[in-house]
């Protein structure tokens, strides 16, 4: 993120160059300390990763095994290292906001620019959403779905590894955008006529779209296969009704993902042509209106809302059922609330600008609507606590991030249903208790299921548990420090507070935001805790070793298999009798067979979709910096690619019967010994 | 639609004590089956459908524009069901009726999004920048 | 198949395993049906901003002073043409008759591109005529709508060009019968727009 010296970073406009569009060397901000360190530290850590790698002789694993890997597991878990390093990028520019904020009073300016912090808190935004959430919510998907509905793998493999790349390709267009040029100055939702051409002339809104744009490519492909996936892909016996709950949220939020994403794509070409080609959707001249953007961006962004925290639900319900040991309370309920909820997402959005004017036939409308939508919502919540009453609970690591998400999200529930009421809206609309609903549904509800999630599934995909006093420490240090940073900001979004502000001159207001910034570090100590809780049961991983394949006495389908799963999940396909499925195998007796093992049909891995990705992203850049020739020369190089990319034929093989029965075998041996 | 692939449907028997049975779906025909009737059918239909509206357009037949609106709007989402139904054969057992049920959830939130848009917009419009159409039309 | 696998051992393994390799059927055709309902939402918000300002001339032209609905009527014939060309493809497509289907597909890419060509006469006329997409609100929401449905119809296109030449090497396989299928698909939904934009673009354009 650079800081010009003026508003705007003009100058550069100035010469454009045939060859080289807007870039120039004035478009690296190295007169910047800040950003100067943050290179620093950046490029070193990233040297000495690829010094580590090179000295492992890794490069050639590396690229055939994960890159251009095919399979669901891996890509599911690239996702998420993906969204754990965006997170502590989003969380940087957290702190700094919360530091600034509690130093700028009155005489003291902070150490932040204005310009420079109005970038912050729009990567923060961006960053968070679209590649911290998202790529953490397609992960779990990606990763728990075709093992619960008994797959081999999603229905077609080779989009599942192009859609992650895209979304890759994105994340490292807005962190390019430290190192060259600038982001956004606009919000995270880049209202014009503010990121309008005329008013954000600079890279900054550029590069926003381009990596959304990009990234939302990978997220409607990914929509589109894990839906056929689920539809198709489903173990014999798996009607509708038997599936696994978590599989039933993953539906909905695909189908959300597959019918809200074109609205985005459609959004910010709109943004962009305004931008780059200078129609007048958008502008405040020659009838455009800036409303309509408003209008049209949050048609995708409420149904984004739900696109986020549905599969978190589900997560949710498998480890309140799990952990009580009974079924999950009122299933079909927990089914119909989830389809409720996706519906009804799509009549809503109007509450993110009731103040726009439209008046109160209109706001009224949505105000119901919105308050309707928590019904279902609070119909779940008791699903669960019914689910955990009466039961023999267990208070592990999931759980416990699961009553921390009981406890926060119900808070946070509340104060949505009063911002869903409009006249009470346009007191509050902007302002900090908007930030802290926000927050408060957001780490209460998506943060705190991703790492129910994690914690959850990591024995699945790593083979031993996480380690227990670290867990704690961090989930401890995530609720208090939680609390601490958002309900100060309830009380001064009460006292009339607006968001997005780098100076405040009312020095009364200090306190509220010193406590809001320890918030802030108890939280990053939750992060750190958690980094230290990876390494720790990493070097401690023989003695929290699981070889059952069941560490926690599942219900469904994913504990059925060894951990980490092999590449083909199942030796045979399960049938399926019941929603708990394993849990049924359980009591019914189920012997895994250790014999008469057949050869398994399996997709092949391809490096097409990281080379399109990375055309892609190359693209991105050209198209960002005004390099008309680069772009075009990308463009055609991407449709060149996918052509031949349809001439492969050469797209499968049969795992070898040898193989499967060595691998079995092990497991059966494994297995012995575990028991023994 | 063969009868293989209603094996693939969520109408299937539940086959709990079927042994040693193989359920093994086949690939293969999925496809739509066309007829030449249909797609023929389909297209002197849309030639009509399309005739008459650029006909009341053009020739200018009725004085009253709303008419010709009106009439012309529903022979467009005659002409777009047409095409469905005999150029892109849906129907309710292709894929299992899964493209019949994404169809209409688009359908829906098509309106939605359209009719939605409008009314919140008309009605901001109407409150916020009160011009009458010549205004919005002539104002630069 | 059940006789030539060896079922697992145990009594009542078999109540929750499939024997035998089990195959579950091809997702493309939904998958790209979904993908089409995907482009479907595009295209409803492309509508939704031309029925929001396509009202707003900025003092500049309207839609009676720039439609040739000859013109248009002429272009809507072609792309009707095209789907039951396409149509006959497929026909031969089921009779597995490899030639004719490729003479069908190349008859149905030549109105395309008709239809291409005509839509890039009326854009460069309209722009030399000085309403290009940035003189007002309505323009921009005409050029996008329309363009996009051109650059759609563009992109068929260069895919049937594509299928015509992996028809040429394969034949008439499984996968390029599904190649197939989808294409037909995505041109017959190119045509259900293209209904709404001449009805609401054009049509009432020319009533307003």
């Amino acid at each position: 993120m650079t800081i010009a010296s003026e508003p705007n970073s003009a100058p550069a406009q100035l010469h454009d160059s045939v060859f080289l569009g807007r870039l120039s060397l004035e478009s690296i901000p190295y007169h910047e300390p800040i950003i100067l360190v943050t290179f620093a530290v950046a490029g070193l850590l990233g040297l000495s990763l690829l010094v580590w790698i090179t000295r492992a002789r890794a490069w050639g694993w590396l690229w055939r095994d994960w890159f251009c890997t095919i399979d669901h597991k891996k890509i599911g878990v690239m996702y998420m290292v993906l969204g754990f390093v965006m997170l502590i990028r989003g969380f940087s520019d957290a702190i700094m906001m919360r530091a600034q904020q509690a130093m700028a009073f009155g005489d003291a300016n902070g150490y932040l620019p204005p310009h420079h912090y109005d970038q912050i808190f729009t990567a923060h935004g961006v960053i968070m959403i679209f590649f911290v959430a998202m790529p953490f919510v397609t992960g779990l998907m990606n990763y728990i779905v075709p093992l619960q509905i008994g797959a081999r793998d999603v229905a077609f493999p080779f989009l599942n590894n192009f859609s992650f790349w895209m979304t890759t390709a994105g994340a490292v267009l807005v962190m390019l955008s430290l190192f060259i040029g600038e982001f956004a100055t606009t919000g995270w939702l880049a209202y014009p006529p503010l990121s309008g051409a005329a008013y954000s002339p600079g890279v900054g809104v550029d590069y926003y779209i381009w990596a959304l744009q990009i990234a939302g490519v990978g997220t409607l492909l990914s929509g589109v296969n894990l839906l056929v996936t689920i539809i198709k892909m489903r173990a014999p016996g798996m009607g509708l009704m038997q599936m696994p709950i978590f599989t039933w949220t993953s539906l909905c939020t695909n189908v959300l993902i597959v019918a809200a994403f074109p609205v985005l794509t459609a959004v910010l070409v709109l943004l962009a042509l305004d931008r780059t080609v200078g129609t007048n959707f958008f502008t405040n001249d020659f009838g455009g209106n800036p409303m309509m953007y408003v209008n049209l961006i949050w048609i995708w962004g409420h149904p984004e809302v739900y696109i986020l925290i549905l599969p978190l639900f589900g997560v949710f319900s498998e480890v309140v059922s799990t952990f009580s040991g009974k079924r999950l309370f009122g299933y079909a309920s927990m089914v119909y609330a989830t389809i409720v909820i996706t519906i009804l997402s799509y009549l809503v959005w109007l509450h993110h600008f009731f103040t726009m004017g439209s008046g109160a036939s209109v706001n009224s409308f949505f105000g119901i609507t919105t308050m309707i939508i928590s019904i279902p919502t609070g119909a779940k919540m008791f699903n669960w606590l019914f689910t955990m009453y009466r039961g023999r609970i267990r208070f592990e690591l999931p759980m416990l991030w699961t009553m921390g998400f009981m406890f926060t999200f119900v808070i946070g529930g509340m104060t949505g249903v009063l911002l869903a009421v409009p006249p009470a809206d346009f007191v509050l609309h902007n302002s900090l208790f908007l930030i802290a609903h926000f927050h408060n549904v957001i780490i209460g509800g998506v943060v705190f299921g991703v790492f129910a999630g994690v914690s959850y599934w990591f024995p699945k995909v790593f083979g031993y548990k996480l380690d227990v006093f670290w867990g704690r420490v961090s989930f401890w240090c995530w609720q208090i420090g939680f609390l601490f940073a958002f309900m100060p900001l309830y009380i001064l979004g009460l006292m009339g507070v607006t968001r997005r502000v780098s100076h405040f001159e009312d020095t009364s207001l200090q306190p509220w935001f010193i406590v809001a910034a320890f918030g802030a570090v108890l939280i990053g100590c939750g992060i750190l805790a958690m980094l230290v809780q990876f390494r720790v049961s990493y070097v401690r991983r023989e003695s929290l070793r699981d070889d059952s394949g069941d560490p926690w006495n599942g219900r469904t389908l994913e504990w059925a298999t060894s951990s980490p799963p092999p590449d083909y999940n199942f030796a045979f396909t399960p049938r399926v009798h019941d929603i708990d499925a394993w849990w049924d195998m359980k009591r019914g007796g189920y012997q895994r067979p250790t014999t008469g093992f057949l050869a398994i049909h399996m997709p092949k891995n391809t490096p097409a979709g990281i080379i399109l990705a990375g055309i892609s992203g190359v693209m991105g850049f050209a198209l960002i910096w005004h390099i008309w020739w680069a772009a075009g020369a990308a463009f055609a190089a991407l449709i060149a690619t996918a052509i031949v990319h349809t001439f492969n034929l050469d797209r499968d093989y049969h795992v070898p019967v040898e193989t499967v029965t060595a691998v079995e075998d092990l497991r059966t041996r494994q297995l012995a010994e575990a028991g023994a | 639609m063969s009868a293989a692939n209603v094996h693939g449907s969520d109408a299937r028997p539940v086959e709990s004590h079927v042994h040693g049975h193989d359920e093994g779906h086949h690939d293969g025909d999925e496809l739509p089956h066309a007829s030449l009737r249909g797609y023929l059918i389909g297209f002197l239909l849309s030639v009509f459908l399309t005739a008459i509206p650029f006909w009341l357009v053009i020739g200018e037949v009725f004085a009253d524009k709303r008419i010709t609106t009106a009439i012309i709007v529903v022979f467009a989402i005659a002409q777009m069901l047409v095409h469905v139904v005999y150029f892109l054969h849906l129907d309710t057992r292709s894929q299992a009726g899964w493209n019949m049920l994404a169809a209409i959830f688009t359908i829906v939130l098509v309106v939605i999004a359209i009719s939605g848009s409008l009314w919140v917009m008309y009605h901001m419009n109407a409150n916020m920048m009160p011009m009458d159409e010549h205004e919005l039309r002539n104002q630069p | 198949m059940s006789s030539s696998t060896i079922s697992p051992p145990a009594e009542t393994g078999n109540r929750y395993l499939v024997s035998g390799e089990h195959h579950p059927a091809n997702g493309t055709m939904l998958g790209f049906w979904l993908y089409l309902m995907s482009d479907c939402l595009i295209f409803a918000v492309l509508f939704a901003m031309y029925g929001v300002v396509g009202g707003n001339y900025a003092a500049g032209p309207s839609p009676k002073d720039l439609f040739d609905l000859e013109l248009v009527a002429v272009n809507t014939a072609m792309l009707l043409l095209s789907s039951i060309t396409y149509g006959m493809a497929m026909l031969e497509m089921q009779r597995h008759r490899v030639k004719p289907t490729m003479l069908w597909l190349a008859v149905t890419g030549l109105f395309g591109l008709a239809f291409v060509g005509i839509e890039m006469y009326e854009f460069h006329h309209l722009i030399h005529e000085g309403a290009g997409p940035q003189r007002s609100a309505f323009l921009s929401a005409f050029f996008t709508l329309v363009g996009t449905h051109g650059l759609h119809v563009s992109f068929g296109i260069v895919w049937l060009v594509v299928l015509l030449t992996q028809l040429g090497r394969w034949g008439l396989t499984a996968a390029n019968r599904r190649r197939l299928a989808c294409l037909s698909l995505f041109w017959h939904f190119l045509d259900v727009i293209w209904i709404g934009v001449f009805t609401v673009v054009y049509l009432m354009g020319a009533l307003r």
